[in-house]
């Protein structure tokens, strides 16, 4: 694997570092199997190429992409908690009905960003090389994100999110209004997704609605790994294992696809991604001796 | 104080299988009195302290608890109101969390919850000393997770979160239940320090008879969703577990077939 090739993968990995934080907000501290991020995760970058290309501030354009992240949170919460859809159903409805709304957002299947300020154009040119300025600026993103969430999720509010998700009886008692926790965690989760897909685009200068297809399994591989190699050790060790494990998936997928001798090639990704997980998965459970 | 009304619950309205869980119940509970609630399964005992924690809303009939109206509102809504212990452990403690973490959960019920720590280092001073009044060793485990501990110490530690904000009542659901009987009697006795320390309004559900005549100062029995006997003061005092069974024959008009009444 060339430098160029690693520090790629890296960069990738942070991209969707952002989604494997907002993936283990809904999944593992609400408890909440949300699928709406195979559409958020596009849906943050169509607004952003879309906004961009209009001449919006590339910034600007990020923030209303988490809104927008955001608002398809709010909507799977919705079917869920007033309409009483089962979560993982409503989140599918959620994520199908977003494919549509991400081609009408572009008005095409694809757009391009070529030529056009993002919000790294500033770091180019300051001598440092591409391939590094790319996953230093996110890699600063990402970790004022985790230090954020971190924050949040140890705060009096955070509590009362992790309650919700852990033991909802329990947090109703104790006046957690758990249909507004739900609402609140999809919301952040999805915004979070949605930050991911607007980097996504603005590194890699395209926008397009089929970038969502597997988001949801990427970001539940980067979870699974990071918990398996850092264990359960409160809250900031699981954040910091999303952001590893993002990272980490990237380059296993780089190693697997660069390595001549397995004979892989691009469209062999899937198979690979599932088999990454299912190891990942299974490795916990061989370490303390035997299948259970 | 607690105040109900001429409360009226259906469960299943309108199915074949309706039934009328309490049927017209008046109760008043004055401003630290500890009362004790008994009845066979069905008799409208749970659903009773349910319409007072929130989790049944009434037909018909009226809730006050303080000088709040509460009949409408939902059990978070009325969180600030109301401390309760839960018959499950499991239920009343979030296993996830920390021990300290469920405290600083406990310690903010009933009031907005903002973006400061949860766990400052007064707090965890303050919940500390509060964990330490348990002699259960506890104080030194405040960072284990909850689901950690035994049942009784998650009751013992459920009593404290109960008390950590301020309430109107305190509800205990059969609390005690799913105990050994040794660690059954350290929580009822850690009960009777907390409800008569705090001067605590407060309301105890239970399966035994020995219970609700040895503890609080007033037991109200109920049958088929009404109140079917309310004693209080000396005639309480003289009132023997045989009495209770006796008169529970009578009321019932038939014999006593359920053997959970007579344990303990």
């Amino acid at each position: 694997m060339s430098l160029i090739a690693f520090w790629g993968a890296v960069e990738l990995g942070l991209v969707y570092a952002f989604v494997a934080v907002g993936v283990f907000l809904a999944f593992r501290v609400l408890d909440f199997p949300d699928l709406t991020v195979d559409g958020s995760f596009p849906l943050g970058a169509a607004v952003t190429a879309v906004l961009i290309i209009a001449g919006v501030n590339p910034w600007l354009a990020a923030c209303v992409a988490m809104v927008a992240g955001a608002a398809a949170g709010i909507v799977t919460a919705m079917l869920n908690v007033r309409f009483k859809i089962l979560n993982l159903l409503a989140s599918i409805l959620t994520m199908i009905a977003l494919f549509s709304v991400n081609l009408r957002v572009m008005g095409k299947p694809n757009v391009a960003l070529i030529n056009a300020d993002t919000m790294l154009s500033p770091f180019y040119g300051l001598g440092l090389r591409d391939f590094y300025v790319r996953p230093l600026f996110i890699g600063v993103l990402v970790v004022i994100a985790v230090i954020v969430v971190w924050r949040f999720l140890e705060s009096d509010a955070g509590l009362a999110m992790r309650a919700t998700g852990a033991n909802a009886r329990m947090a109703r008692a104790q006046g957690v209004d758990t249909n507004r926790q739900i609402y609140l965690g999809m919301a952040i989760s999805n915004a979070l997704v949605a930050f991911g897909g607007a980097l996504f685009a603005q590194t890699n200068g395209f926008a397009d609605v089929t970038s969502g297809v597997g988001t949801i399994v990427v970001g539940l591989a980067a979870v699974i790994i990071g918990e398996t190699l850092l264990g359960a050790r409160g809250i900031l060790i699981a954040l910091i294992g999303c952001v590893l494990g993002s990272i980490l998936y990237r380059i296993a997928i780089q190693l697997a696809l660069s390595t001549d001798m397995l004979g892989l090639q691009a469209s062999d990704l899937n198979f690979v991604t599932a088999a990454l997980v299912t190891f990942a998965l299974v490795l916990p459970r061989l370490r303390r001796g035997g299948a259970a | 104080m607690i105040s109900v009304n001429n409360i009226q619950v259906i469960f299943g309205k309108g199915t074949p299988l309706q039934k009328q869980a309490l049927n017209g119940v008046d109760l008043t509970i004055e401003q630290g009195s500890f009362v004790t609630v008994i009845g066979s399964n069905g008799a409208g005992k749970s659903t009773l302290l349910g319409v007072l924690a929130g989790d049944v809303l009434p037909s018909a009939g009226q809730v006050t608890i303080g000088k709040t109206d509460v009949t409408r509102k939902g059990t978070a809504a009325r969180a600030g109101l109301v401390a309760r212990v839960f018959q499950d452990p499991l239920t009343g403690s979030c296993g996830a969390l920390s021990i300290e973490e469920n405290l600083a959960l406990a310690a903010k019920r009933g009031e907005a919850r903002g973006l400061v720590a949860a766990l400052g280092p007064k707090r965890r001073e303050h919940f500390r000393a509060r964990i330490a009044e348990l002699n259960l060793g506890l104080e030194n485990r405040m960072g284990d997770r909850m689901d950690l501990l035994s049942g009784g110490q998650r009751q013992a530690v459920s009593l404290v979160m109960a008390t950590l904000a301020g309430s109107e009542v305190l509800l205990l659901d059969e609390h005690t239940a799913a105990l050994d009987p040794g660690m059954a009697e350290f929580v009822m006795n850690l009960t009777q320090k907390i409800v008569s320390e705090r001067k605590l309004t407060t309301m105890m559900v239970t399966h035994s008879m020995r219970q609700a005549l040895d503890y609080g100062h007033r037991t109200i029995m109920l049958h088929g969703g009404e109140i079917v006997l309310d004693v209080a003061g000396d005639s309480r005092k003289e009132l023997q577990v045989e009495d209770l069974i006796a008169m529970f024959r009578r009321i019932r008009g038939q014999t006593l077939d359920d053997d959970a009444l007579l344990i303990g």
